[in-house]
């Protein structure tokens, strides 16, 4: 199979990879255009740079608002969410519990069901039943940084477990008979060599929920409304201002880019890594 | 030993958070499900009405409706993300000038948002803005026109989660072929086969475990779309891409029928829930099978 030209193989990925890119290129074509060029004739080419788009979505003070809100709740939610799944996958991997296989699979299932489906319930329960006197659950972000840890609690679990099951259990043991703690066993034996694995699950859960939209559409109206949110509600007012809204999208993007640019290497394992089990 | 109660410590956070939003809400929505609510209608308490309405539901046809069109999504979406996912896979296996960096390029589609993917296919097919109709239009004259036609709105949502999703594929099945051993492809060269024989005979079987495990992945998360469909056409035209989250979401809610919506939500999950179910049965059996001969 080496007979044929690589540069063959070269010319067909660079074709792929141009199919791959346009639609972000053609996202960063329309928000920076002045709405007035929009329904001139579409073209590929950027002669003029217009950065008002940017400026007006950044100058508002509602979506900058959004914005915060979804920096606050992504990374409370990506640190409790890897805290846990850390504690977690260390209870199931050194302790000998009492059907503790079940219990991973159970974690496992709650991220199987569709989000649509419990959007009902959620709605009635943060509205009605998780109340305290006036208070409620609904549009805070205390709710939204505990619901996101339904998808993002079994996502890291199921993706670290790998990482502690493979410290030798032996590095344990000899610490323990050194006289460390289990509190001491963990933070100085077990952290520092999961530290490569928690940090893909901290990103990874980071850019779930950054990316989140349907729960955050349904359980939030203002105080806790997140920049996808946003994005959506641009559509909604008939469309009129699509520069603005390929701004937003062009921001909620950049957070994902950059990171994707600098672990990008570790991305593409970790993703393989929850698929293929073998 | 070390005594157990630390381990539960520790489980104990996860088990709580997970408990209390996922078994809760379950509970909840089966318990609504059996009643009539309309917290906004003539009767603002919850009434108990057994089965109605799971009886009114059979004969709900924009409910069945909008299951046959997300089966209709999942069943091209998932069969054209697994082919063309495989091509690219064997396409990243052979040796050629900056292959990592394509790699990485064909990765990018997975960390966008579905909601941003949804706002950029929007921005490339909505007639006069877009490129994509004034390019079909001034080459092949036709029209494209998602706003109205009904079947191009259906098919733009597949060729949009292809373009989201088959990075995941390829990386996937990029993985399981790298992993194979290489004995049985050069036994099946020096015996003569072709390269179609190979594939069917040698490869396939041996990378079924992955591709059924990627369908699976795959399946389950093509029946929830929701975000992307919502930004790129509503549902529309007419109800022709509202799949069964878009119909919860939109005639459920602003409908406040909340003991009718309880009821889709619990067919939806059982159906999920059955359907995952047949796909690991199909997953495990299989091995399992293998492993007795």
């Amino acid at each position: 199979m080496q007979s044929r030209n690589p540069l063959l193989y070269l010319a067909l990925w660079l074709l792929l990879s141009l199919l791959t890119l346009f639609p972000i290129y053609w996202l960063f074509v329309i928000s920076v255009k002045p709405a007035v060029d929009l329904f001139t004739t579409p073209s590929v080419i950027l002669d003029t740079v217009y950065w008002k788009n940017y400026v007006n979505v950044i100058g508002n003070e509602t979506l900058r608002g959004y914005m915060i809100n979804s920096l606050i709740i992504s990374t409370s939610n990506a640190f409790l969410v890897t805290g846990l799944a850390f504690l977690a996958c260390y209870a199931l991997s050194r302790f000998d519990l009492a059907g503790k296989e079940n219990i991973f699979f159970w974690t496992i299932t709650n991220r199987m069901a569709p989000a649509a489906v419990f959007l009902l319930p959620f709605y009635l329960l943060f509205t009605q039943v998780f109340t305290f006197g006036d208070w409620k659950l609904y549009d805070t972000k205390i709710g939204m940084i505990l619901l996101y840890c339904t998808f993002n609690l079994p996502f890291a679990i199921w993706t670290l477990r790998p990482t502690i099951d493979g410290i030798p259990k032996e590095l344990d043991e000899a610490a323990t008979v050194d006289g460390a703690s289990t509190w001491q066993v963990i933070s100085e034996v077990i952290f520092p060599l999961a530290r490569p694995g928690l940090a893909v699950t901290l990103i990874l859960t980071w850019v779930f929920a950054w990316n989140e939209f349907l729960l955050a559409a349904t359980l939030t109206s203002f105080n806790a409304r997140t920049i996808t949110t946003g994005l959506s509600e641009y559509v909604t007012t008939t469309g009129t201002e699509w520069g603005a809204m390929a701004a937003i999208a062009m921001i909620t993007l950049i957070p994902a880019l950059i990171i994707f640019a600098v672990v990008q290497r570790h991305i593409v394992a970790g993703l393989t890594f929850g698929a293929v089990k073998e | 030993m070390r005594p157990n109660t630390v381990g539960w410590l520790m489980l104990a956070p996860t088990i709580a958070i997970l408990g209390i939003f996922g078994i809760i809400p379950f509970i909840y929505v089966l318990y609504v499900s059996f009643h009539q609510w309309n917290p906004f209608g003539a009767s603002p308490d919850m009434i108990y009405n057994g089965a109605n309405n799971f009886r009114r539901l059979v004969f709900d046809t924009e409910f069945l409706t909008s299951i046959a069109f997300t089966m209709k999504f999942a069943f091209f979406a998932v069969l054209s993300e697994i082919a063309l996912g495989y091509l690219l896979a064997q396409l990243f296996m052979k040796e050629f000038p900056g292959r990592g960096f394509f790699r990485t390029i064909h990765t990018l589609p997975l960390i966008v948002a579905p909601i941003v993917v949804g706002s950029v296919w929007r921005l490339m097919t909505t007639p006069s803005i877009g490129i994509i109709p004034y390019l079909l239009k001034s080459w092949f004259g036709y029209d494209l026109n998602i706003g109205r036609d009904a079947t191009a709105a259906f098919a733009l949502t597949v060729i949009m989660d292809i373009w989201h999703w088959t990075p995941l594929v390829t990386l996937t099945l990029l993985a399981a072929l790298l992993a194979l051993p290489k004995e049985p492809f050069e036994q099946a060269q020096i015996d003569g086969a072709n390269r179609r024989q190979i594939f069917w005979h040698v490869t396939l079987p041996m990378i079924r475990p992955a591709i059924l495990a990627t369908v699976f992945i795959r399946l389950m998360d093509a029946l929830r779309t929701v975000d992307e469909v919502w930004m790129l056409t509503s549902g529309g035209p007419g109800a022709a891409t509202r799949f069964v989250g878009l119909h919860i979401w939109k005639i459920v809610f602003p409908k406040t029928d909340y003991g009718y919506g309880a009821a889709i939500s619990v067919i939806v999950l059982y159906l999920t829930l059955v359907m995952c179910w047949l796909l690991y049965v199909a997953l495990v059996a299989r091995r399992e099978r293998k492993r007795t001969f």
